[in-house]
């Protein structure tokens, strides 16, 4: 493998050692992607383009990518509303997504959605979700499914095909270890030994509370898997190769025998939980010790200049260039395009199939508007 | 919204008549149970990617025993027991759902759906929406709903007046077994979420549904049945209540020869408000008679719509029969008076005419 041969201060037998440059470009690649969006998120944020509860995914960058690298794009995904990182690493457009943040028609939900909830079903990310720990029921619900196309369906929905082995990736803030949600779900998926990962963000704070603060075991996550028969692990997050030499092996476990895992990934969030944040619950030196010494981004490119000797300074200085002018062009994007027409849009996606009379202030087709509003005189302008 | 000339001003039909009568005699009495079994069981033939979940559906065959035989036939695969996890295994409908297969899940009792409230409120309806077109959630739940005899505060919910608030959900409430089958089977093949809400006090009743082999029975979504018919004032109900406003038509029809149009709504969202407005051009009075409390209740949208809508055509003012104002009690004695019973319909009736 040429991967192998260019790379011979790579450590052997590491599966990361195994994946040819290219594949650790793209992660170097996806991770700046994110950073990138993130700073312009936060901008457009101050600038109030941005509306509601935003909580931007810098720092973590290396959690999603590298969990991503190892299932394939068929498997269905499910996180909470620090979503944007996924959604990007996924495959969304910048465009679509910093759109959706934006309210504008042109987003990935239409402005329906927001920030905490990016769906994208080309790319199987079946959302973004708002309510702390509510998407982990989903997760099990995937891995359900998943299981229920092989086992009695014998077909791919999807394709009509053979029934492929998938495993689904149920992401969680270390908050969510405290809902309710999330212990059913896990119940549920030992029980029925349901091929989902059940993957914890632990950026050690859930908003201003620190993990210690917030659950029991906290030095030991996995301890709450073994109580539902649930094999854990717990990982670094912030060395994207180590964690792809570690997540892996146990992704390829659960698709091949079927059957879920928990993962407690060791990550930090550089910013405020969300835009309002004064952070008076951590030192300026935990954040610092992190960007400065931890970063995923920095870590990786000195990897690949150093170790692998497959990029310059030149070639990653054109990189970020590039990606800065994709993510200007998302914003410009998303400025520039149009508001959702409430005419079109109000009332559309109520129903698949809306019947007559469902509601009082106007049928759930394109083009309804509230009674209120009808035969006046200016159409109710706001 | 349709003025009221666009109203058809064709008369209401009664429902089909002679054996297909909905509660009525016939060749095949067979109990509201069973014809929800048959309608999951039928489906269940028809497509694969339909299964159903819930507490003792399996091996117990049923808590209320509706699901009794169906793990014989269909297996533990699609035939499944779930622990006591509502929060838990809604939401695994959601995740499975919008993955692309078609559960049903039973609750128990309505009642025990508060504690899968997230999930059932915030995530089926809003999930379409949210995702701008791209997922949505054809789940049905179903379970008992409504005052099921002596239960008391916690286990007697009437969930409609709260779960209707929501946009994005279908919710059916058959009254009688041939709706119960042919509403559940419609329910099923909808591509939204629907609410199916039974009673365990209606399990038992008994009444003609049509055999198998004569087709399909699929009773359509927001067409309300006139169950029965007079000129004096319009009954509007849904689910075991429309039995009530039975008694009390016949209780008036016997003793003091008034006549009433009884509407069995069937389902309260979509609401069939144009019936009540054709059978309102007749008797220009109206009584809406809802087992959930009175305060932002069906009942309540029910005379708000009428009012919106038609409120020319009233000779009085609309009046509502709820359950009284108070938790749910447990003594046979206040249960009975709690409920909207048979006196307080004819009482009702008897106030939209100036009787006293
Ligand atoms: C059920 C619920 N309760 C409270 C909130 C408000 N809330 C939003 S995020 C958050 C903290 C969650 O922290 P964590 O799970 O660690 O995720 P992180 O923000 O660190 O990614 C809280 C309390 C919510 N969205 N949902
Ligand atoms: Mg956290």
């Amino acid at each position: 493998m040429t991967a192998v041969t260019t790379a011979p201060r790579s450590i052997p037998r590491r599966p990361s050692a195994a994946l040819p440059d290219e594949a650790l470009l793209r992660m170097l690649r996806d991770m700046q992607l994110i950073r990138e969006f993130e700073n312009r998120t936060m901008q457009a944020y101050q600038q109030a383009k941005i509306g509601g509860f935003c909580h931007v995914y810098t720092g973590q960058e290396a959690l999603v990518v590298g969990t991503f690298a190892s299932v394939n794009h068929d498997d269905p995904i499910v996180t909470a509303y620090r979503d944007h990182g996924h959604a990007l690493a996924r495959g969304m457009s910048p465009r679509a997504c910093m759109a959706e943040m934006f309210g504008r028609a042109t987003g990935c939900a239409k402005g329906k959605g927001g920030s905490m909830h990016m769906f994208d079903k080309p790319n199987h990310l079946y959302g973004g979700h708002g309510i702390v720990g509510a998407q982990t029921a989903l997760g099990a619900g995937l891995a359900f499914a998943v299981k229920y196309e092989l086992e009695v369906l014998g077909r791919d929905l999807a394709s009509g095909g053979n029934p492929k082995k998938r495993v689904a990736l149920c992401y969680l803030g270390d908050g969510a270890l405290n809902q309710g949600c999330l212990h059913e779900a896990m119940n549920l998926a030992g029980l029925w030994s349901l091929p989902v990962i059940f993957i914890v963000e632990n950026n050690l704070y859930s908003m201003g509370t620190s993990i210690h603060r917030g659950t029991t075991s906290a030095d030991d996550l996995t301890k709450k898997a073994a109580a539902y028969e649930i094999d854990g692990f717990s990982f670094d997050g912030m060395d994207i190769l180590s964690l792809y030499d570690n997540f892996k092996p146990v992704a390829d476990a659960c698709r091949d025998d079927q059957k879920p895992a928990f993962v407690d990934i060791r990550t930090y969030r550089y910013k405020g939980h969300s835009m309002s944040d004064p952070q008076k619950y951590r030192t300026r030196e935990e954040v610092e010790e992190y960007e400065s010494k931890r970063d995923s981004i920095a870590m990786l490119a000195a990897h690949l200049m150093r170790d692998r000797a497959c990029l310059s300074e030149d070639a990653w200085r054109a990189m970020q260039d590039e990606l800065a002018e994709i993510v200007r062009d998302a914003v410009k994007f998303a400025d520039e395009s149009p508001w959702p027409d409430p005419k079109a849009e109000l009332y559309s996606d109520v129903m698949v199939s809306p019947h007559p009379r469902m509601s009082p202030s106007g049928e759930y087709v394109e083009g309804a508007c509230n009674p209120i509003l009808e035969g006046q005189p200016g159409g109710g302008e706001r | 919204m349709p003025t009221l000339d666009l109203i058809t001003e064709t008369p209401l039909h009664p429902y089909a008549s002679g054996a297909d009568f909905p509660g009525g005699a016939g060749p095949r009495p067979i109990q509201f149970r069973e014809a929800l079994r048959e309608a999951m069981a039928e489906e269940m033939r028809r497509d694969p990617r339909i299964f159903l979940m819930g507490e003792e559906v399996a091996e117990y065959n049923g808590a209320y025993k509706v699901s009794q035989g169906m793990l014989d036939e269909f297996g533990p695969k699609r035939i499944i027991d779930s622990p006591i996890s509502e929060n838990g295994f809604a939401g695994l409908a959601v995740g499975a759902a919008m993955y692309g297969l078609r559960p049903i899940i039973e609750f128990m009792s309505w009642s025990f759906s508060l504690v899968a409230a997230d999930q059932i409120l915030n995530n089926v309806p809003k999930m379409l929406y949210m995702s701008g077109g791209q997922w949505g959630c054809p789940v049905v739940f179903r379970g008992n709903d409504g005052a099921g005899g002596q239960l008391g505060s916690t286990h007697s919910w009437a969930v409609e007046g709260l779960f209707s608030n929501v946009p994005g959900v279908k919710i059916a409430i058959p009254s009688n077994p041939y709706d119960a089958k042919g509403l559940l089977k419609t329910a099923i093949r909808d591509d939204d979420p629907v609410f199916f809400l039974e009673s365990e006090r209606m399990l038992g009743d008994k009444a003609h549904v049509p055999a198998p082999e004569d087709g399909d029975l699929l009773v359509p979504f927001g067409e309300a049945a006139l169950r029965s018919v007079g000129d004096a004032c319009t009954l509007v109900s849904f689910g075991r209540p429309v039995n009530f406003c039975l008694e009390a038509a016949a209780d008036l029809r016997e003793k003091e020869g008034i006549e009433v149009d009884v509407l069995d709504m069937r389902t309260i969202r979509p609401l069939d408000i144009d019936a009540i407005i054709r059978s309102l051009r007749t008797t220009s009075r109206l009584v809406v008679v809802d087992q959930c409390w009175p305060f932002a209740s069906v009942a309540s949208e029910v005379v708000a719509q009428v009012c919106e809508r038609a409120f020319d055509l009233l000779d009085h003012q609309p009046l509502r029969v709820n359950s009284d104002d108070v938790p749910t009690p447990y003594s046979k004695a206040l249960e009975a008076e709690f409920l909207p019973h048979k006196g307080k319909i004819v009482a009702a009736v008897r106030k939209t005419l100036g009787y006293t």
